[in-house]
């Protein structure tokens, strides 16, 4: 069927590319953006390594089609932080071991970043619910939430320290 | 998983997505969240020809409080249903049965009206709705009507709607007393093993007015008026609460499948429901 150009922000840059409406968002951001960040893992909405941020809403981007997300901004793990200045997040995951092979990792920190931007300060038991919808089959999760709850003391004493 | 072509359309109202619904008859289909969708489009079990996203109707977004009467669009996503703290305190059901449905990601784009226009059997919103006795606003070629939650379920993915139409929305009436949403499922993003939505209205130490419902223990969700009697005018003792569940079973239909054969659902559904009537109760 036709293609059609689709605009959207990718961690603050415009691209336009040429898709199928039948097209899923996660083939567009690794393929044509060349965002390898969101991985593809179940492909089946289940385990969470393509979550993206979609203007404030975390995505499983195996279950959206590119056309659906015309015009809007969208945030890849490759946007939270780079090699040379991580993220946050990204730094508690390694000093907390919470990741082993790293295939779940950026869909886990993208979805860690939205659920602190929703609850800066949860509980552990939040954390747990927060990250419901992805899946690590290494780590057993706990490090994963020993990583997400450092990261959010740390962001609160930051943000205490610059007030 | 590569989905059969389609064309995409984004209409910007609701008239405009009726009238591609109408041109197209049964090769078009809404797209709300997608998450029921998507997947069934993904794995071929649902040709689509014509996808249409409601994301742009604006008519359909937004939950509208006025006095105790409470409208919801159907493009509000479940995410919104869970953080709307107006919403909470007039609907409180509506917050505990949500943050019971799929994961995080699943809620932020799942829709309500999807979840209860899908008519799959495993949605929680259809029992939900019908413990609350909603009304459903549809709109197509011919005009608006509402149909009741109650009366708007036929057979599993068949319900009282028109190919043609839209849900557009649901209204309702803020509810008093205790609540409960008791869901049993395997593991977290699993439909319900069994789930009861359970109200609950008290005066002067006994039962009121009560209404029972159930999700995925028939091929449609079950609203038990017999039931719901059984526990007026008691104080929902034990007694009381084990002939609340003995109508309520009477009404179920569970069918084998790999959450468990039909003995152990029937075993399930009965604590479920007799959980959600004890909670509920502790908070009329």
């Amino acid at each position: 069927m036709t293609k059609q150009i689709l605009k959207m922000t990718v961690n603050g840059e415009t691209h336009e590319v040429l898709a199928e409406p039948r097209e899923l968002l996660v083939y567009v951001l690794r393929e044509k953006i060349g965002m390898k960040g969101p991985h593809v893992g179940c492909e089946t909405s289940h385990c969470g390594a393509c979550t993206v941020e979609i203007d404030g809403k975390s995505v499983k981007s195996c279950t959206m089609f590119a056309a659906q997300a015309q015009g809007a901004n969208i945030t890849t793990i490759e946007g939270l932080g780079t090699p040379d200045g991580l993220h946050v997040l990204q730094t508690s995951f390694k000093e907390h071991h919470g990741l082993q092979c790293g295939y779940c990792t950026p869909g886990m920190i993208t979805r860690a970043h939205r659920l602190l931007q929703e609850n800066p300060n949860p509980t552990e038991e939040e954390v747990r619910f927060g990250i419901a919808g992805n899946i690590c089959r290494c780590t057993g999760y706990q490090n994963i939430v020993k990583a997400i709850l450092s990261a959010a003391a740390e962001i609160n004493a930051a943000k205490e320290a610059a007030q | 998983m590569i989905p059969a072509a389609f064309e995409y359309h984004r209409p910007i109202d609701i008239g405009g997505a009726v009238s591609i619904l109408a041109e197209h008859g049964d090769e078009a289909r809404v797209l709300a969240g997608g998450h029921s969708l998507i997947p069934m489009m993904k794995l071929r079990m649902a040709d689509v020809p014509h996808l249409v996203d409601l994301q742009d109707i604006t008519a359909l977004k937004g939950i509208t409080i006025e006095d105790t009467r409470v409208t919801i669009g159907a493009m509000t996503t479940q995410h919104e249903l869970i953080t709307h703290d107006a919403l909470f305190a007039a609907v409180p059901l509506l917050r505990e049965a949500a943050l019971q449905i799929a994961d995080p990601q699943v809620r932020h784009m799942g829709t309500i009206g999807g979840n209860v226009a899908n008519g799959d059997p495993g949605n929680d919103m259809p029992g939900v709705m019908q413990c609350l006795d909603a009304t459903f606003t549809l709109e197509g070629p011919d005009g608006t009507r509402t149909v009741q939650a109650r009366d708007f379920y036929e057979a599993a993915y068949l319900t009282d709607r028109d190919d043609a139409e839209i849900l557009t929305q649901i209204s309702l009436n803020a509810t008093r007393g205790g609540y409960a949403y008791e869901k049993q499922k395997r593991k977290i993003g699993d439909y319900a093993t069994a789930a009861c939505a359970v109200l609950i209205e008290a005066e002067n130490g006994v039962v009121s007015s009560a209404a029972i419902s159930m999700t995925n223990l028939s091929d449609v969700p079950v609203f038990s008026e017999t039931a719901a009697q059984a526990l007026i005018g008691t104080s929902c003792e034990p007694a009381a609460v084990k002939s609340a569940v003995d109508a309520a079973l009477t009404e179920i239909d569970p069918t084998e499948d790999n959450r468990g054969p039909v003995q152990f659902k029937r075993h399930v559904a009965g604590i479920i429901i007799a959980r959600a009537i004890e909670r509920a109760w502790a908070r009329a």
